[in-house]
């Protein structure tokens, strides 16, 4: 699904070159849940700008669901979520998600299927003609996923989605997110900082490290997709969060 | 047990205080008396030099009453006392009918026509340019300048020279007045609406950018109802400038008609009371211009789920 070879990414500041990714190389196998972990400034979010095309690197070759970036993200090939739910807030929560339907040139029909449909996977029926300002954090994100989902890409990049999050809302929206995987069967890509959620939710974890950006160690992490939260006290659980940890720790400069 | 029945006691003697229609217009009901009253001793003050030289001249004795009384309905007064206006005002307005050359309808309908035809040409100019200028940096830096530049030079001495060129071209009445107040009210529009349509989350440009939105989705779906708020706020700011270019526009032409026209005629012949009761008639029209503005800016936001 995503062919990534030797990219990297060198930006031109003030202060001279920054490399934000050196040499980062990845295949994502079509299904699978990969996690990019990492203290900020290791090029986590850049790696999937990069793979969304919002980003292009210096050099390396890049495949996305088998063509470059560029036409991938013109094929419609991916939903993207950000950190911020990023919702319209002049549209009603059924107007947002009919919004790249609405783009994509979908029957006035299918956009009210879909809508219905994507509103129903995360838990928002009855929602439709709410505004934005009127739903939780939690829930405003929930639309944003659905959003991503609605016009049914083969890929899922999700950068940080529930970093604004409190930790309750967090696990019960990475409990959904699961399910939602597996439901779906989506590729996803996703960026986040919590060892917990990486691990929790990845099939495989990419650990970054920063200056300059790269991948460290990758850790494959076989648990059964109908998991619950429980597994987390699981010593197999902490032993790859140990693991996680102790890649994040040796990328880590001391100078910090 | 004093305590208690003191705290029963308060809300009783500040219901009159806290009545919502006394918390609402108490403040301006004040402040207009206190103008009102203000108004009056300004009066006062400076006709009575003008009463008294009157009585001088005529050499009949007077009183001190006589020329305070006098302050108040002289006929060609410094200031008018507000009820004179107010008098000449209801007068010029229901004492002749509508559409005859001395009712204050008249003029004011004459001026209307030319503010809102004004208004259109300008806010639709205003829109387009904003709209060239965010799509293109060059267009940016080389209409931005001059946008800014129209606006230092003074209306007032460019309004005759558009209304010769218009003239000279065949341009009469109705239009190059409505011209000169389009190039008064296309500014705020413009500057508005530049800020309006760069105003979206750079998230949700992004979204759109990942949808591989094209450029006119990105617009209509995005730019457009994100600067609407600003459209409005710019709409009121322009809806008067667009009334007052209109006015500014009847001087030089030597408008028979119009409440620029009645501005001029009253200065010229010293009639100052008709002169302030043309003041107020552009007063009114500008309120209510802005109030309808105002109206359907609500209903909108309604409609787009502003809380």
């Amino acid at each position: 699904m995503v062919d990534a070879q030797n990219i990297s990414l060198t930006f031109e500041t003030a202060d001279g070159k920054v490399d934000a990714l050196s040499n980062v190389g990845l295949q994502v196998a079509e299904g699978e849940f990969v996690s990019f972990i990492g203290p900020s400034g290791c090029g986590k979010t850049t790696m999937l700008r990069v793979i969304a095309d919002l980003q292009q690197p210096t050099s390396g070759t890049l495949l996305v669901n088998g063509m470059s970036a560029e036409a991938a993200r013109l094929a419609r090939s991916y939903g993207y979520v950000f950190q911020a739910p990023a919702l319209f807030p002049w549209r009603t929560i059924e107007k947002n998600l009919k919004l790249p339907l609405e783009i994509m040139g979908f029957s006035e029909a299918e956009q009210q299927q879909r809508a219905a449909h994507y509103l129903s996977l995360v838990n928002l029926t009855g929602f439709e003609r709410k505004f934005p300002w009127q739903l939780s954090g939690g829930m405003q994100q929930r639309v944003s996923i659905a959003r991503a989902l609605s016009f049914d890409p083969a890929l899922l990049l999700m950068d940080e989605p529930f970093g604004a999050l409190d930790e309750i809302v967090r696990d019960h929206l990475n409990e959904q997110l699961l399910q939602l995987w597996r439901t779906t069967g989506k590729t996803v890509v996703f960026v986040t900082h919590s060892i917990p959620e990486a691990v929790f939710l990845s099939t495989r974890i990419v650990v970054m490290s920063p200056r300059p950006g790269r991948i460290i160690d990758i850790i494959d992490s076989g648990f059964p997709p109908d998991r619950s939260l429980e597994i987390r006290e699981t010593p197999e659980f902490l032993k790859i969060a140990q693991r996680v940890r102790t890649g994040l720790r040796a990328g880590h400069s001391y100078d910090e | 047990m004093t305590s208690s029945s003191l705290a029963l006691a308060a809300p009783a003697r500040a219901a009159l205080g806290s009545h919502p229609l006394t918390e609402r217009y108490g403040p301006i009901l004040t402040m207009v008396l206190a103008l009102i009253a203000v108004w009056y001793v300004a009066a006062v003050a400076m006709n009575w030099h003008l009463v008294k030289d009157g009585f001088e001249r005529e050499e009949t004795p007077y009183t001190v009453s006589d020329i305070l009384a006098g302050t108040m309905d002289a006929e060609r007064p410094l200031l008018p006392a507000p009820h004179q206006i107010a008098e000449n005002f209801f007068d010029s307005i229901f004492g002749y009918p509508p559409l005859a050359p001395r009712s204050l309808v008249y003029h004011s309908l004459v001026t209307l026509s030319a503010t809102l035809l004004g208004f259109v040409l300008g806010a639709g100019f205003g829109v387009a340019l904003a709209l060239m200028i965010v799509h293109s940096r060059v267009l940016e830096r080389s209409l931005l300048p001059w946008i800014i530049c129209s606006q230092m030079v003074p209306i007032l001495a460019l309004a005759p020279i558009f209304i010769v060129v218009l003239g000279a071209l065949g341009l009469q009445g109705l239009l190059p007045k409505a011209i000169i107040s389009a190039y008064l009210c296309f500014f705020p529009i413009a500057i508005g609406m530049v800020k309006g349509f760069t105003s979206p989350d750079p998230l949700q440009i992004e979204l759109m950018r990942t949808w591989s939105a094209t450029p006119r989705q990105v617009l209509w779906k995005l730019r457009w109802p994100a600067a609407v708020p600003f459209l409005f706020a710019s709409l009121k700011v322009a809806i008067t400038i667009s009334l007052i270019g209109a006015i500014v526009a009847e001087l030089p032409t030597g408008a028979e008609a119009g409440i620029g026209a009645r501005l001029l005629a009253g200065s010229y012949y010293g009639q100052t009371v008709q002169l302030w009761s043309a003041l107020v008639a552009s007063a009114v029209l500008s309120w209510g211009l802005i109030s309808i503005i105002a109206l359907v800016e609500r209903g909108v936001n309604r409609s787009m789920g502003a809380r």
